[in-house]
């Protein structure tokens, strides 16, 4: 047989009709509280059901307080969303776990630590970032509600086969540098609609050398590029961490799973339609200065200048960003003051991320007029972090230690910046008003997240280790 | 569904690059249950002040573009987050056609799923019909989706292509679902065959 891409072999393992589109079985759909209400209003309406809700996992994330969990939500609208899931699970027999569960936090966050996602399989949401569960070598893609209720309903979407893109990350990954620092380089170079209409497989030592949790990071932005999902083939790293998830398969299962998972890896020669080289041997930290997640350069740089444009439309479109930013031509990055430090999010809200991020702050103070704070993604990574300390740590710095939710990445909430507020943010996306109407955001990593709060301004967070080792 | 065959209506531009669902339609307002009206707080941000007042530079905010219809706007249109409230919006405002030069895949499908058409011409074809809109007060363009043109009298014709099995879902404004169900036997089968790993959650 010719040799075939870990994105073919699912996806012809998932075809229950094969035409164009293709109706394609899904076999895992997590659901959440705010695109999830009118699709269960639709099977009411029409006298369906949930077809398979033992396939089926819902969660609250999106627009919970993070605040203490004992008091009554203040916001009426959030929780009529919240009560509604509450009553659309329990009439539609779909497991939820709600607010006060142990186990609640950021849907892509659960999915895989709890071992819902598994290598092979065909996973949806009704969210973009559902890209995240790609890094064990599932097809993971977000989706709108009217398909939230398709797949409710049929458990099956239907499905345009997307190309297939190869992203080759080149050399190693330099000391000091992160899987986000990696997504944010290869989406500059790409841009915010490079990867539309395909599906990505990250390649290259580098993307082996990466924890599965970092994987998952680089993953969580391919729909950054546009990207339909991103996905990473398994191997042993990805064995490894399956083999202590409470829900994945447990020992004579366990064992035959773990062939088959690591026989969907890419075979080698397998044709990809098309292919991408990031070189990373000059690879920094790096942070956004605009109002997408392509605007961004290495620490060490500098915002551009729109007068170095010579397409008149990305002249504009520069010219517009640094307005909203408010940042003038050729501010160097590093040094530009922030008010505000988010460390959380699908993205970077996972156990590694928190422990990387208190290695920076650790013994030191948030700088004065700084507001920090750190939320973990789920309830499980908030008692792991606590069992380590972390949580004091945090807080020992002047960091606020919150509730598991999506929180400030898209300020649902009441965490939102206020006009002009400056943030130093380990989510995903920088657009215009994304943490609140005249938010502004810069898109770093946790390391580069903790050394902001530490300095009060974008800084390369290598200098502060230095500091410690000297 | 309601199908959509062919429509004729004025058209307002949004000359700007990558137009994302976060600016269609801020995140305070998903928090409704319902699928209608959303239309009130489409692009609220860039149509309204801090106090709610309307922005006069705002171009939906021009009284020349009151009761558009249509919306001509740049490439990859819809980037960003899943939400189908930016087609709900747009929709319950009352435009019933998009012309863009790309658009990002989720938000592609989201219109289509609601008898919003997207319809995609060339660069240099959106830079001639924003030039257009933008010099001929009241234009008025008809995009018919049977013979896929988009056409303004004299002034402007241009063709354009879509993926037929989606233009047949637009012109005969399917159930999806209900088509699926035909094929249940299939389904079923499919269960059957490859058993899927199932968790028992507490």
């Amino acid at each position: 047989m010719a040799p075939q891409t870990l994105f073919e072999k699912i996806w012809s393992r998932h075809v229950v009709r094969d035409a164009q589109p293709a109706l394609l079985y899904i076999d895992r759909h997590y659901v959440h509280e705010v695109t999830s209400p009118q699709a269960f209003e639709g099977l009411r309406q029409a006298g369906r059901t949930v077809r398979r809700p033992d396939l089926t996992i819902a969660v609250m994330d999106h627009n919970v307080p993070t605040s203490d969990r004992s008091l009554p939500i203040q916001d009426a609208v959030a929780r009529k969303q919240m009560d509604q899931l509450e009553q659309n699970c329990r009439e539609f027999d779909v497991p939820l776990w709600n607010l006060h569960h142990p186990e609640q936090g950021i849907v892509h966050i659960i999915g895989p630590d709890m071992g819902f996602t598994l290598p092979g399989m065909t996973i949806v949401c009704g969210d973009s970032h559902t890209s995240t569960h790609g890094a064990l070598g599932a097809l993971a893609f977000g989706i709108g509600t009217s398909e939230v209720e398709h797949v409710l309903a049929t458990q099956t979407l239907w499905q345009h086969r997307p190309n297939t893109l190869e992203v080759r990350f080149v050399g190693k990954k330099p000391p000091g540098t992160t899987a986000k620092d990696m997504i944010l380089a290869l989406i500059r170079a790409i841009g915010i609609a490079g990867a539309t209409g395909s599906v990505i497989e990250y390649t290259g030592e580098a993307v082996r050398a990466l924890s599965m949790e970092e994987r998952m990071t680089l993953c969580n932005m391919s729909i950054e590029a546009g990207a339909r999902a991103g996905m990473i083939s398994p191997d042993e790293t990805t064995v490894a961490y399956l083999a202590s998830r409470p829900y994945a398969p447990k020992g004579d299962a366990f064992a035959s799973a773990q062939d088959a998972w690591l026989a969907l890896a890419t075979d080698p020669g397998a044709h990809f339609d098309q292919i991408v080289e990031i070189d990373l041997r000059q690879l920094e930290p790096m942070v956004t200065w605009g109002t997408n997640p392509e605007m961004s350069a290495p620490i060490s740089g500098r915002v551009p200048d729109p007068a170095d444009e010579s397409d008149a439309v990305r002249r504009d479109m520069v010219a517009q960003a640094l307005a909203y930013m408010d940042l003038p031509p050729n501010t160097p990055l590093e040094g530009i003051p922030i008010q505000r430090v988010f460390i959380g999010s699908c993205t970077n809200g996972r156990l590694e991320d928190l422990e990387r991020a208190a290695k920076i702050i650790a013994g030191r103070q948030v700088a004065p007029g700084v507001r920090a704070m750190a939320v973990p993604g789920s309830g499980r990574v908030k008692r792991s972090a606590e069992a380590m300390g972390l949580d004091q740590v945090f807080r020992d710095a002047g960091f606020e230690w919150r509730e598991p939710g999506c929180s400030l990445c898209l300020g649902m909430n009441d965490d939102i910046l206020s006009p002009g507020e400056r943030c130093a943010s380990t989510s995903n996306r920088n657009f215009e008003g994304r943490q609140g109407r005249g938010s502004r955001t810069h898109l770093l990593s946790p390391e580069m997240a903790a050394a902001a709060a530490i300095t009060g301004v974008l800084t390369d967070y290598r200098k502060l280790l230095e500091e410690v080792q000297a | 569904m309601t199908p959509f065959t062919r429509h004729t209506g004025l058209a307002a531009p949004l000359a700007r690059h990558n137009v994302d669902t976060d600016q269609i339609i801020p995140k305070q307002f998903l928090k409704r249950i319902e699928r209608t009206g959303f239309g009130q707080f489409l692009f609220f941000d860039w149509r309204f002040t801090e106090d709610g007042e309307p922005k006069p530079d705002f171009v939906l905010n021009q009284p020349r573009y009151h009761g558009a219809s249509v919306l001509v706007s740049g490439e990859n249109f819809g980037c960003g987050s899943s939400r189908e409230h930016a087609p709900w919006a747009l929709y319950d405002y009352g435009f019933r056609v998009l012309i863009a030069s790309s658009y990002a895949d989720i938000f592609y499908n989201n219109c289509v799923q609601n008898g919003l058409l997207p319809v995609q011409l060339a660069p240099d074809q959106i830079a001639r019909l924003l030039d257009l809109v933008d010099r001929e007060p009241g234009l008025a363009l008809t995009i018919d989706l049977e013979n896929q043109t988009v056409e303004a009298g004299d002034l402007f014709h241009a063709s354009f292509e879509m993926n037929p099995e989606r233009r047949q879902s637009l012109l005969r404004g399917l159930d999806p679902i209900g088509e699926t169900l035909l094929h249940e036997d299939a389904i079923q089968a499919f269960e059957q065959e490859h058993p899927s790993p199932i968790i028992t959650v507490t």
